[in-house]
């Protein structure tokens, strides 16, 4: 993590440094440096005018907001409704069991991005694979580079 | 002969491979043939999916619709795009072209022939990224006309006269809802569409979002003049990346083009919107939790009253909407109360059925309908056991009362709500017991924490649908379940408290012999 955050500067401006732009402000953040940090998080908080706390007590409330850095890959087990029907519960255990982080593949849950015709799918580092069996989703991810 | 070929590239479809299938086939524009990426065009699961327009000069166009298009494939790719020229290139009217690969789909089936398409109008038929399109479309008519007229009162007094009820689950009055916050003292009132379609299984927020952006900001300047707010907020959920740009362009389109800002459409009326993007809390979607997540804050619900309506964002008269709600306004203007009539309801048809995707229907539409003729029924060899609606805050109706008429009363009366649309159709494969406990899981998750009975109520409720699963249960823990679901839904705090447990009452009330067969009369408490 950096020590300052020039990148960031648009958006503070785009909110005026007003508290109510604080979930837009850690959006973007998240977006340019891949999670919020400390440091981060407490130069939002000088920008903002907002106690360490407010800003830590936000962030930490809602799901999508990161503290610590990513891994290269990221792989979201969808677990929605229809997911959840079409075996994504089988997904996730399979997937639990193999050593994904050693090959530097984050694995992970989100509730339903809404293309279940698609069911039962990942999100693979943004990208949706659907229709997925444990043998072609564990064949998949091998073939992402390490 | 002319050739207008529309291809999906919302994201269900864009998954499948559908910006592929578009930019193959843009090598195939030229003076006679438009190429564009459209909104959702419905049936999801046969995607990438490409609708053909074909005007040979004499009658109307023909239509065509096909789906299981090469996606990913260059030489597939490059053929569907050869034949595709020599069919532009025959001068004659040709028997109906038919793609070297994938299938065409019939529009004559029900799925297609039995839908009123009024929110969805123009999605699928125009370019989202255009507003030029929007508005040769007929886009931003209605509000011309609300602007011209300069009489909110009549406005209100047409959504009232309508019948026209929230979308997004509740189906409170929306003309109780307008006149209430028109009523409000003071100048500064705030818009808020609530694009935060947290029920997961449910995309028909996302469908619009995605492929008739315009229609949705027409529908809030219209709210927002009836009203007189000058300010309004779209808070929409993260977990849709193409809806948040398509959302941004089209707000920076409408600004561009005087349709949002000052002095619209040469009026004395003002309006502009800012995008609001949430970051993965299904409470959010609770219209109090929304407005504290518009103001930067954790998004807990507070108790009501105040209802937004007199206290709402930045303490100001807020009116909230859903983003279907907004989107009928323009259609309902421009019909007029009678040809209007009960309106239409879009759902997103998932789960164990052949053809899943986005279909809208008229209002009091049978459910048998939607799932067996629209969408095909159970895959073959399976039958239906419930379609499930109304998502974590709904229940499930059962296979033998499919005959059940799609209105807010009737779908209440079978203990679940219509909710904002979301059909997960479940078959006989399917063990309800496990449903409830996923519904739980997801409202134990989401629970914001701040009262008690849902903090500490749907953590207890979950455990004791575990123990049911695990077959460790007795009789008196099956009771224990069903007192505490009254006591959560009676005690909490907001929505998601008060309907946490329906999926479990409702599942008990129509599936009873699953939780039966499933507890162990040796088990001790």
């Amino acid at each position: 993590m950096p020590e300052s955050f020039p990148d960031l500067e648009p958006v503070l401006q785009r909110h005026g440094r007003q508290a109510d732009g604080l979930i837009e402000v850690l959006n973007h953040g998240q977006e340019l440096y891949g999670y919020l940090g400390e440091p981060l998080l407490r130069h939002i908080a000088r920008e903002l005018r907002l106690p360490f706390s407010r800003v830590q007590g936000t962030a930490s409330f809602y799901h999508l907001f990161r503290f610590t850095p990513p891994l290269r890959h990221s792989c979201l087990v969808c677990t929605g409704t229809a997911c959840h029907v079409k075996g994504a519960g089988a997904l996730l255990a399979v997937l639990a069991g193999e050593p994904l982080a050693e090959r530097g593949i984050e694995l992970g849950s989100v509730r339903c991005v809404g293309t279940c015709s698609g069911a039962p799918l990942v999100v693979v580092d943004g990208a949706v694979w659907n229709l997925q069996t444990s043998t072609a989703l564990l064949a998949g991810l091998r073939r992402l580079e390490p | 002969m002319s050739l207008c070929l529309r291809v999906c590239t919302a994201a269900s479809c864009r998954s499948r491979g559908g910006e592929d299938l578009r930019q193959a086939l843009a090598a195939v524009a030229g003076s006679s043939t438009v190429v564009k990426g459209v909104g959702c065009l419905g049936p999801c699961s046969e995607g990438p999916l490409l609708e053909l327009e074909t005007a040979s000069g004499v009658g109307h166009p023909e239509r065509q619709l096909f789906g299981n298009l090469p996606a990913s494939d260059p030489a597939a790719l490059a053929a569907l795009a050869r034949s595709l020229r020599a069919c532009a290139e025959n001068p004659k009217a040709p028997a109906p072209w038919q793609p070297p690969a994938g299938q065409a789909l019939d529009l004559n089936h029900p799925f297609f022939r039995l839908q009123r398409r009024l929110v969805l109008k123009h999605c699928g038929r125009i370019d989202p990224e255009s507003i030029t399109e929007a508005l040769a479309a007929g886009i931003y008519q209605q509000l011309q006309r609300v602007l011209e007229a300069n009489d909110p009162a009549a406005v209100i007094e047409l959504v009232r006269r309508s019948g026209l009820r929230g979308r997004g689950g509740a189906g409170y009055p929306t003309g109780l809802k307008w006149a209430t916050v028109a009523k409000m003292p003071g100048h500064e009132k705030v818009v808020v569409c609530n694009a935060d379609e947290g029920d997961p299984g449910a995309f028909m927020d996302r469908t619009v979002l995605e492929g008739d952006p315009h229609t949705l900001l027409e529908g809030m300047a219209i709210a927002a003049h009836a009203v007189g707010a000058s300010r309004g907020f779209i808070y929409v959920r993260a977990e849709y990346p193409l809806a948040i740009a398509r959302l941004r362009q089209a707000i920076h389109q409408a600004e561009q083009q005087g349709w949002l800002g000052t002095a619209i459409a040469g009026s004395r009326f003002n309006f502009e919107i800012a995008l609001r993007v949430g970051a993965g809390a299904y409470v959010c979607g609770e219209e109090t939790a929304l407005i504290q997540s518009i103001e930067g804050k954790r998004g807990m619900p507070r108790p009501r009253p105040p209802y937004p309506a007199e206290q709402g964002v930045f303490g100001l008269p807020t009116l909230i909407n859903n983003v279907e709600t907004f989107a009928n306004v323009p259609a309902l203007l421009r019909l007029g109360v009678e040809a209007y009539g009960g309106g239409t309801k879009v759902f997103s048809l998932t789960g164990d059925v052949l053809r899943t995707g986005v279909i809208e229907v008229p209002m009091g539409t049978n459910l048998r309908t939607i799932v067996e003729t629209m969408g095909g029924g159970a895959p073959q060899g399976r039958t239906i056991k419930a379609v499930q609606t109304g998502g974590p805050s709904g229940g499930c109706v059962p296979a033998q009362q499919l005959d059940t008429p799609v209105t807010y009363e009737s779908l209440q009366a079978l203990g679940t709500i219509m909710g904002s649309g979301g059909m997960v159709v479940m078959d006989d494969t399917t063990n309800m017991v496990d449903i409830a406990r996923f519904f739980m899981a997801f409202s134990r998750e989401e629970s914001c924490g701040k009262c008690v009975p849902c903090r500490a109520g749907t953590v207890q409720l979950d455990n004791l649908l575990c123990r049911i699963l695990e077959r460790r249960a007795n009789p008196a823990d099956l009771e224990q379940l069903e007192s505490l679901c009254v006591m959560v839904m009676d005690t909490s705090l907001c929505g998601l408290g008060q309907s946490a447990p329906k999926p479990v009452l409702s599942t008990l009330r129509h599936f009873r012999g699953d939780y039966l067969a499933m507890l162990s009369p040796e088990a001790t408490p």
